[in-house]
């Protein structure tokens, strides 16, 4: 082989392993600007600011939901949850799957959510279903109390579809 | 769902998946090595190695399947894991396939050719990585086996002692028939799982149960014992086994671990004192470990009338240069003895590619390791977050303890470059870890729910510091 495509192809292949490295530093280069939690943080307390972001934000965020809820409603049990949703808290994007047992929330370290909260108890609540497959939340004796939608729950209480479960700054609630 | 329609607040922007991304650079990492291949055809033989089309091929199929799994299976993970594990993969294959062109150190003795086993052995890696994608749906599920792990790794750590020693070192399991494994591959793995659960119950006593002293935080006596302990046995696995690498890895991945664990400095500190007492002393009476600091100490030293693989080593990247040789006309089989194309293969890389190379290959590895630590950021979870970050942490220490062995920054270890080096166990255990950490950045990277019907916006609210 002629020395020269030799050297060509000594350099190309340097050529491209770098190549490669910069395009791959390119794709990570998003990270560099803000994360998902400064912006949802932000865009709660500025509210006049972002608004045209959320209108821009609105069709995007509605159209995969949409979607999503009519397909879970031709399959599935009309009103039977199928997972449970961290919606604010330090937690907030947590899904557990409902497949029938029973979920303990609270900040031991065995719970099903490990509530990293400052107004949980260790064994703060307890979500089961029932013989009817409702789901039932009850709250086991915690110091702060767990609140469905604006009520302290006192006994055992079936949850709603999307009714917010409420523990310290965490809020939980069961989604289709 | 319909109660959400109407939201008060913003939701975030879901994350771009990046899937097409990672499939652009998967195709640039199947055709990197394929463009490597041939060349080192054409230096060596003057011709286009026969079975370039057959490997394209395969090699193209073989990541498109793992592609269209990770697509399916976890559609939010990090796009660059993938990719650069298939390039080093790929490159690793060329380099070992390039070194079986060499007839001097593939004598049958030497093991003949190896590019086809570790052929096999990335495919059964990857077959295992598919494995862990598909079928470990959350990464939580191994919360619950922390102290089966810390069982299990304990006896992979220690089996290798009741088998015959090879190379020096006792770290690997010989089945008659069947073949040999390196358990401290895997067992890297199975402690970071430990170690994740572990310290994750245990992490408010060991940062806040301390007194001051001198500017460090000193814990108390009792919650030194598990670091004491995990100290001990480090030494052992040293004594016993010889093996300078597993020892460090083990014990610097538990200090890794303390560290993110409980944010306090003392712990590093703690863990250098005891690594550096505990490797002076037993360098003291081990004579395997003291010949490798000697080599270290005196690479030109003449040795069965030549110098050491050290200095040898040191030679090629020096005869690589800047640009390198160009791949398959270096002269890196001179390192001769046991291990050129496994501890060694970054001698030929650094020989051949030269430094712009060698710096291009460590980019790759740094560029693994970040998306490991970035994925235990973004984690929300406290288990995923100290696994990911012990995961990278294991693979950053192997990447350290092998280029600085081979480099001469560290006495020589017995470990192998993840997935560029030659070694079944290796490459296997590197392509699960790889899996694991695909794994929790799925989750972690999963858009958030849309959000919850504020409650703020009504009757009442809630107060947010």
């Amino acid at each position: 082989m002629s020395e020269l495509t030799l050297t060509v192809m000594r350099l190309g292949f340097l050529a491209v392993l770098w190549l490669f490295v910069i395009v791959a530093v390119q794709v990570i280069r998003s990270d560099l600007f803000g994360t998902r939690v400064t912006q949802r943080g932000a865009a709660r307390r500025g509210a006049p600011e972002p608004r045209t972001q959320r209108q821009a934000a609105a069709p995007q965020q509605q159209q995969p939901r949409r979607q999503e809820g009519g397909r879970g409603g031709g399959r599935q049990r009309r009103g039977a949850p199928t997972k449970l949703v961290v919606s604010e808290g330090t937690l907030a994007g947590t899904t557990v799957a409902l497949q029938g047992q029973t979920i303990t929330l609270g900040r031991a370290h065995d719970s099903t959510i490990v509530l990293d909260d400052d107004y949980a108890s260790s064994r703060h609540a307890r979500i089961y279903p029932d013989r009817d497959g409702q789901w039932i939340v009850e709250d086991l004796g915690s110091t702060n109390g767990t609140y469905l939608d604006r009520t302290r729950l006192t006994t055992a209480t079936p949850i709603p579809l999307g009714a917010p479960i409420r523990i310290g700054k965490t809020v939980i609630e069961l989604r289709k | 769902m319909s109660s959400t329609t109407t939201t008060t607040t913003v939701g975030t922007f879901a994350a771009p998946s990046r899937r097409n991304t990672e499939l652009a650079l998967l195709v640039f990492a199947v055709l990197i090595p394929v463009f490597a291949y041939v060349n080192v055809g054409l230096a060596k033989d003057g011709s286009v190695p026969a079975g370039a089309l057959g490997y394209t091929l395969g090699l193209g199929l073989l990541a498109g399947v793992t592609h269209l799994v990770v697509r399916k299976w976890a559609p939010y993970a990090d796009p660059l894991m993938l990719p650069i594990a298939t390039l080093l993969n790929g490159l690793g294959l060329v380099f070992i396939w390039r070194l079986d062109q060499e007839p001097q150190i593939s004598t049958p003795q030497l093991g003949g050719a190896m590019a086809p086993g570790q052929l096999m052995w990335s495919t059964l890696g990857v077959a295992l990585f598919l494995g862990v994608v598909i079928f470990l749906k959350d990464h939580r599920v191994l919360q619950r086996y922390t102290y089966i792990s810390m069982v299990l790794a304990l006896v992979l750590l220690i089996a290798p002692v009741f088998f015959p020693a090879r190379f020096g070192a006792r770290i690997w399991i010989t089945i008659p028939g069947v073949g040999s494994l390196q358990p401290g591959e895997f067992a890297k793995i199975i402690i970071a799982i430990f170690f994740a659960g572990y310290l994750m119950v245990k992490r408010d006593a060991l940062a806040l149960a301390s007194r001051r002293f001198m500017g460090l935080y000193l814990p108390r006596g009792r919650d030194l014992g598990p670091i004491l302990v995990i100290w001990a046995l480090s030494l052992m696995i040293l004594v016993f086994e010889t093996d300078l690498g597993t020892s460090l890895l083990f014990f610097g991945l538990f200090v890794i671990m303390l560290y993110v664990a409980t944010e306090r400095t003392s712990w590093i500190v703690f863990g250098l004192l005891l690594s550096g007492g505990g490797a002076v002393a037993v360098a003291t009476f081990e004579s395997h470990v003291q010949v490798r600091v000697h080599n270290w100490l005196n690479p030109l030293e003449l040795l069965n009338g030549g110098v050491t693989e050290t200095a040898q080593a040191m030679y090629s990247f020096g005869s690589g240069g800047i640009l390198g040789s160009g791949l398959g006309q270096g002269y890196s089989r001179l390192i001769g003895g046991i291990a050129p194309k496994s501890d060694y293969i970054l001698a030929t890389v650094g020989e051949e590619t030269g430094l712009a190379g060698l710096m291009a290959i460590l980019l790759l590895y740094g560029l693994l390791i970040e998306r490991g630590i970035r994925t235990a950021l973004a984690a929300r979870d406290p288990f995923g977050k100290l696994l990911a970050v012990g995961l990278s942490g294991a693979f950053a220490l192997q990447v350290f303890v092998v280029a600085g062995g081979v480099t001469g920054l560290i006495p020589l270890t017995g470990m192998t470059m993840p997935f560029l080096a030659q070694g079944g166990s290796s490459v296997i255990a590197n392509w699960a870890l790889v899996g694991i950490l695909l794994r929790i950045s799925d989750t972690a990277r999963r858009p958030a729910p849309a959000p919850a019907p504020s409650t703020d916006a009504e009757m009442t609210q809630v107060v947010r510091p």
